[in-house]
This record gives structure tokens, C-alpha cells and sequence, in this order.
């Protein structure tokens, strides 16, 4: 696919790149970043008007559900939201049912994207068997089918043994762990942060430390075995602090932060929709603040949503009961705009940074960046859209949000994966396969 | 008007004002309880329903007596503890007994949070008839018309919650209760049933029973919900009750007039000694015949009664 496009301000971190620029996608591919640039006669262009223009976004951590949960989300729903929400590319978790511990669910998944998708989909392959946190999964086989990392996400490898197994295993095939950091005797069955909102409202609350503690573990078990690991998720102020001394002395650790996380603290429980519910769970002002310095500092080197679709049924249930976790994908980008870049808590170059370069490193995905060669992916941004998050127009199956109703300036205007437009306007084409 | 409110979900939310209306209410409700044929009519014609999801004999008859006595048809559903345990959920439950045009629902669950659910879903009044470990108002009130009949006002007044406060909704609804009544209150236990943050609720934290009980106007102690708990709080009953357990040589400590308080079932011989529970300064039962005064008041001010008439 060849596309030309004009009239942008190209922002591109990895190459340090701010400019009114055009870009060339020639064959699917970037082939040229620059002004007036020269183009092969007949090639199709979009115009961007003044918009943002950057490498196409990419959540390297989403839920699918498919296979096994299809109710909640399917793969061709799953991508549609993500081309919506302006990812181009995006990395699925293993909690499928069955689990991807095999290559044979690795090989549906990739299938799926192939003929459903609408972006770039990298599954994640289990560490474990089932996640059962026992025995390692076939790590080999998982990375040739196509992995693009290893996670018992959802649930954390207990077994510092094990995990230490898994991370010298996974050495030969290049490929980082991602750690869902919970000490789960620790969180013992709470639904919320520990701290006096817990106390308050009369739920069990997960103490902070629940999480440190394996931070420190997995830091230590990175140094020990030389292999990368990757903090999903982080929430804690500890957290931060932890991962700041090991990546100042070089420990190969890297980690992610999640918009609610970045946005939201344990108040937001307080009218107990179980739209606040998570894993791991609101945390207080100060741990949002730690995160929000972590990011603008590079200690957190990415934005993922977490994107976790459940059905009504899943969430409309007493608090204790509610599955954990929120739909990510259709409002990440226009809440970190109206509230990291509007707010200055980030600059607009360093928010495309943590959704571009930032993943594209932490997994080594191709893309995050318009150097010529690389996969003719963009997303460009209307900064000045202002908008309602309605989950009723979600191209996700799913609803759970707890931002609905908060009103939004900034957008994603349009999502190009491999010089196609996926999306325009917030309306995303049909796919492939329809 | 009664209360301007459809619900009764919590104290927190009730204005000063609201409580003595209610307790006011309550208070002229007792005198029902006294007459040979203890029913008014007054409100003949609605439909209370106490759904109880979570075991319940005191609060459960308490409710009915109350629903009765004022002419209401009271129905009472229970059920386990968990809706899905059943494979219907608690909205399709509430929803399907809405359907039924019920004015009130009194609803007592083992989940924090599941009265409030119901407040959003229903049209009807709901009254939290205890929510997991969040709130029992109605127990809250019933021990502040409790104080205010002995000591009559409650302003000034200092109480002693001594137990898990961990896992206590009587505690936190009595600690918003009482602070809004101008009582200071100081929360007494192992540190393991202490929640974190709970200063905040403007309240004293100790660790040693002795110290904490010699000079309040009120001791109450709490029920040790052991079936709320995981392992390891306290290393044995038998420890917990020699260092918080209520014995006649630990009251001999405290003030003459001392008012002893529990929201039952009683643990004797753990969180209070039998003797201590029957004995002069225990208030206990007063409780639970206020029990009946308060719902009654409850009821009434909610489905449309006006303040502290009957």
C-alpha cells in the first residue's frame, strides 16, 4: 500500500523529530519522513491539516478473549476498538480460554488477527501451563509460533523458582517476561487498595506492598539470570522508586503504566461501581503522582491500557464478586491528552514517545518510529477534537468504563497500518474479512 | 414528609438532624410495645420485604416485628450468602421483586456496597440491613437511642468500640453515628483488627483494653467474626480473651456508671464474660427491644410518616 501524507506536524521521538513534515508509506512501508517530498505519480494521499502525525500507537497489553470468551470480546471487535482509539498495533495476553501455552491457540490467535483484524495483533504466549504457575509452558515452540513475549497475566508466577527457570528458558529465544507483580497472599482476596478508603467503605483492601514485593523479587531475578523483565501495570509509588535504583545500575527492567492508573485513585470507589474495580487496584494521590513522574522521566517507558472487556453480567454483581479490570483502548489516547499533555504533566512529544518507541523497545515489535524501512504504521492526532466518552459508541463488545461522561479535548483522527486507513474520523472500516 | 431521603444506606450520609428525628421517632415508637394489642395502622396497606442474603435471626425479626406492628405486609426472602451461588444475581433478584411492587427493601448482605447496588437499580426505599464489613445503621441508632434513654443526651459522651474493628460494620456506622452526635469515641483491639486509616474517621486507636476503658461512659464490645477472617489475626481465642476479653477484674477499672454494650450474638466466655453480660451495667437486651423502636421509626419516617408521631 502507497499513501502520501501531507499537511502534518510530524512528531517522531525516536528520531527526535518535531516538524511540519510529509510522510511516504511506499509498499506498506515508511519510505520517506520530510518536506515536499517527491512521490511516484498516482499515489494516494491524506491530508492532515495541521494534525499531529506520528508512529502508529501500540498497546503491547490487551485482553482479546478470544478464544474462549468471545461474549466479552472477539478478536475482529478487539482490533476494531484499537484502530479506533488510534493503536495501529497491539500485544494480547495469554488468560485466553484455552490459555496460549501452545502453539496450536498462538496459531488460531494469529490466524484470527489475519483475517479479522483490523491492526497489528503480537500474542503473548503463558510462562506457565495453564497459568497454572507450576510448570513452564513451552516456551520454544510459543516463541516460534510467533510470541512476542511470555505472561501469566492476570496472575502472578508465585514461585520464584519457577520464574527464575522461565527467565534463563526464555534467554534462547530472546524474548522478555512480563510480570503481573501481586504477592497473592498478600492481596488475599481484596478488591481495592488498602489505606483509609478501604477502611471506609468496609472492603478488603490489597496493601501496596503486595505488589513492591515482587517488583523487588523480579528486579532481583532479572540481575540474577541477565534477562529482561517487564513490570506490568505498575500502580505504587514503591514500585516506581524500585524500578528507578535497578534500571540506574543497569538491570535489564522495564515497566508500563496504565491510564486509570495515571488518572484515577481509590475515591473513585466510593459510589462502588465495580467500573473501579482492578488488578491491580486504584491506588492513592501520591502513588498516582510517582507513576505520572515515572513516566514523564522515562522510568515507566510505556502506556498500556490493560484493556479488559467484560460483559454487563460480569460487573453488575456486589463489588466482591465483579471481575476485575476496564475496556482501555477507545479512551486511552483522548484522556491522556486532556489530562497528561493539556494538564503538563507530560509534553506531547514524551505521550507519543510512551505509546510509540517506548512498547516497540520493551518487546522489540517492529514500528514505533517512521524511520524509513519500518512498517508504514501512523496514527495522527486531532488535538483540538472536543468530545463525551460514550461507551454506547464503542466498537469494543464491551462497556466497562468508569470514564463515561468525562469530556475529552484531543483525539485520534486517523490510524493508518501499513499505509491503510483502518480508521478516520472515529470511524473504522469494515476489515479484511466483511 | 419523614426523612427526605429514599434510602437509608448508611450514617455517614444522615445530617445530625435526621438522626434525632429519627431517634425522636423511635423513642415515641416504644410505646407501641407496651400495649396489649401492639399494632398501628399506620402503614396499612405496604409491602416491606426483608431480603436477607446473610444469616441473620436478631435484625431479620426485629425488621419483621417492626413491619408488622406498624400494619405492613412484611415478606421475608432469604437465601445464601452469594446470589451467584444460586445462578441468578442479585439484580435479577431485586429486579424480579420489584416487579412485585414492594415499598420497601430491607436488604442484609454479606458483600460491602450491595444496598447501594439496589438504591440505583430500584425505585423503592432500601434500608442496608448490614453490608459486609460497611455499615449497619440501623444497629448504630438503636445504640444511640440505647445511650441517649440512660444518659439522656449523648454529646460529650466518650464510648470504647473494643474488638475487630477490622471487620465490623457496627463499628464504622457507630464511630460515624456517634461523631456526628458530639460523642468522642476511642477503637480498642489486637492491631491485626485495627484498619488501616482509621484515625481519619476521627477516632483514638488503642491496644490495651485496661488503659482504654477506665474512664468512658460506654464499653462496647464487638462480636470476633471469625467467619470474616483468614488466618493469623490472633495466634488463639484463648489469647484474645485474656487481652480483650470483657472479665469482672477489667471492669473493676472502669467508671461506676459505665454502660456496657454489645450488638450480639455474644461469644461468652471470649469477647465478654457471662457475668459481665448479665450483669448490672450490661444494656444489652435494651438494645434489641430499641431494635424493633428504631425500625419502626424507619419504616414510618421512609414510606411517608411524618417525624415522631404514630
Amino acid at each position: 500500500m502507497n499513501l502520501l501524507i501531507r499537511n502534518g506536524r510530524v512528531i517522531d521521538p525516536a528520531n527526535g523529530l518535531d516538524a511540519p513534515a510529509e510522510v511516504l508509506i511506499l509498499d506498506g512501508r515508511v519510505s520517506r519522513v520530510g518536506p515536499r517530498l517527491e512521490v511516484p505519480a498516482e499515489t494516494p494521499s491524506v491530508d492532515a491539516g495541521g494534525r499531529v502525525v506520528a508512529p502508529g500507537f501500540m498497546d503491547i497489553h490487551v485482553h482479546l478473549r478470544e478464544p474462549g470468551q468471545e461474549y466479552k470480546e472477539t478478536i475482529a471487535t478487539g482490533t476494531r476498538a484499537a484502530a479506533a482509539g488510534g493503536f495501529a498495533a497491539i500485544a494480547c495476553m495469554a488468560n485466553t480460554q484455552p490459555v496460549n501455552d501452545t502453539r496450536a491457540v498462538t496459531d488460531y490467535i494469529t490466524a484470527q488477527a489475519r483475517a479479522e483484524g483490523v491492526v497489528r495483533v503480537y500474542p503473548i504466549g503463558a510462562v506457565t501451563r495453564g497459568l497454572g504457575g507450576r510448570e513452564l509452558a513451552e516456551l520454544g515452540e510459543l516463541a516460534e509460533a510467533g510470541c512476542v513475549a511470555y505472561s501469566d497475566d492476570g496472575r502472578p508466577v508465585m514461585s520464584s523458582a519457577l520464574l527464575r527457570r522461565a527467565l534463563e528458558y526464555a534467554q534462547a529465544f530472546g524474548k522478555p517476561i512480563v510480570s503481573h507483580a501481586e504477592d497473592a497472599t498478600l492481596a488475599d482476596g481484596g478488591v481495592m487498595h488498602e489505606g483509609f478508603v478501604s477502611t471506609d467503605l468496609g472492603l478488603r483492601g490489597i496493601p501496596a506492598a503486595a505488589e513492591e514485593i515482587m517488583v523487588a523479587r523480579d528486579i532481583a531475578l532479572a540481575e540474577l539470570t541477565g534477562h529482561r523483565v517487564h513490570i506490568a501495570h505498575v500502580s505504587t509509588a514503591a514500585a516506581v522508586r524500585l524500578l528507578r535504583d535497578a534500571r540506574a545500575r543497569g538491570v535489564p527492567v522495564t515497566g508500563e503504566v496504565t491510564p486509570h492508573h495515571l488518572l484515577l485513585t481509590d475515591e473513585t470507589l466510593r459510589s462502588y461501581d465495580a467500573n473501579a474495580k482492578m488488578a491491580p487496584p486504584l491506588r492513592g494521590k501520591r502513588d498516582v503522582e510517582a507513576c505520572r513522574e515515572a513516566l514523564a522521566d522515562g522510568t515507566l517507558d510505556a502506556i498500556a491500557t490493560d484493556h479488559a472487556p467484560h460483559a454487563l453480567a460480569d460487573k453488575e454483581v456486589e463489588l466482591d464478586q465483579a471481575a476485575n479490570g476496564i475496556v482501555g483502548l477507545e479512551t486511552a489516547v483522548a484522556l491522556c491528552l486532556t489530562h497528561l499533555v493539556r494538564e503538563r504533566v507530560l509534553d506531547l512529544g514524551t505521550l507519543i514517545a510512551r505509546l510509540t518507541v517506548g512498547p516497540a523497545r520493551i518487546l522489540d515489535l517492529p514500528g514505533g518510529s517512521l524511520t524509513p524501512g519500518a512498517p508504514g504504521d501512523v496514527t495522527i492526532l486531532d488535538l483540538d477534537r472536543e468530545h463525551v466518552i460514550d461507551p454506547g459508541r464503542f466498537y469494543s463488545r464491551a462497556r466497562n468504563t468508569p470514564f463515561r461522561g468525562w469530556r475529552c479535548v484531543g483525539a485520534p483522527w486517523m490510524t493508518i497500518v501499513g499505509g491503510r486507513v483502518v480508521m478516520a474520523e472515529g470511524v473504522v472500516e469494515r476489515g479484511p474479512s466483511r | 414528609m419523614g426523612l427526605k431521603r429514599k434510602d437509608l444506606l448508611e450514617i455517614r450520609s444522615l445530617e445530625p438532624a435526621e438522626i434525632q428525628t429519627i431517634l425522636d421517632t423511635a423513642a415515641s415508637m416504644k410505646e407501641i410495645a407496651s400495649r396489649e394489642i401492639k399494632k398501628v395502622p399506620a402503614l396499612r396497606g405496604k409491602t416491606v420485604v426483608n431480603l436477607f442474603l446473610e444469616p441473620s435471626t436478631r435484625t431479620r425479626t426485629s425488621f419483621e416485628i417492626a413491619g408488622k406492628w406498624l400494619s405492613a405486609d412484611v415478606i421475608n426472602v432469604s437465601g445464601s450468602s452469594s446470589s451467584v451461588v444460586k445462578g441468578e444475581t442479585l439484580m435479577d433478584t431485586a429486579k424480579n421483586i420489584e416487579a412485585m411492587s414492594p415499598d420497601c427493601v430491607v436488604i442484609r448482605h454479606s458483600a460491602s456496597g450491595a444496598p447501594h447496588m439496589l438504591a440505583r437499580a430500584l425505585k423503592c426505599s432500601i434500608i442496608n440491613a448490614g453490608d459486609g464489613m460497611h455499615e449497619h445503621p440501623t444497629q448504630a441508632l438503636l445504640d444511640l437511642l440505647t445511650i441517649r434513654e440512660k444518659r439522656g443526651h449523648l454529646e460529650g459522651l466518650s464510648v470504647a468500640i473494643v474488638g475487630d474493628i477490622a471487620h465490623s460494620r457496627v463499628a464504622r456506622s457507630n464511630i460515624a453515628g456517634m461523631r456526628k452526635m458530639g460523642m468522642s469515641v476511642t477503637v480498642a483491639g489486637p492491631p491485626t483488627l485495627i484498619p488501616p486509616g482509621i484515625e481519619e474517621l476521627g477516632v483514638k486507636v488503642a491496644y490495651r483494653l485496661e488503659d482504654t476503658i477506665r474512664d468512658v461512659d460506654v464499653i462496647m464490645m464487638l462480636r470476633l467474626q471469625q467467619e470474616r477472617m483468614t488466618a493469623n489475626y490472633i495466634p488463639s481465642l484463648r489469647e484474645y480473651s485474656r487481652l480483650y476479653g470483657l472479665s469482672l477484674e477489667k471492669l473493676a477499672g472502669a467508671r461506676d456508671d459505665v454502660l456496657i454494650m454489645h450488638p450480639g450474638p455474644v461469644n461468652r466466655g471470649i469477647e465478654m464474660a457471662p457475668e459481665v453480660a448479665d450483669g448490672p451495667y450490661s444494656v444489652i437486651l435494651e438494645q434489641v427491644a430499641n431494635g424493633v423502636a428504631v425500625r419502626m421509626a424507619l419504616l414510618y419516617l421512609l414510606l411517608g410518616g411524618k417525624p415522631a408521631e404514630a
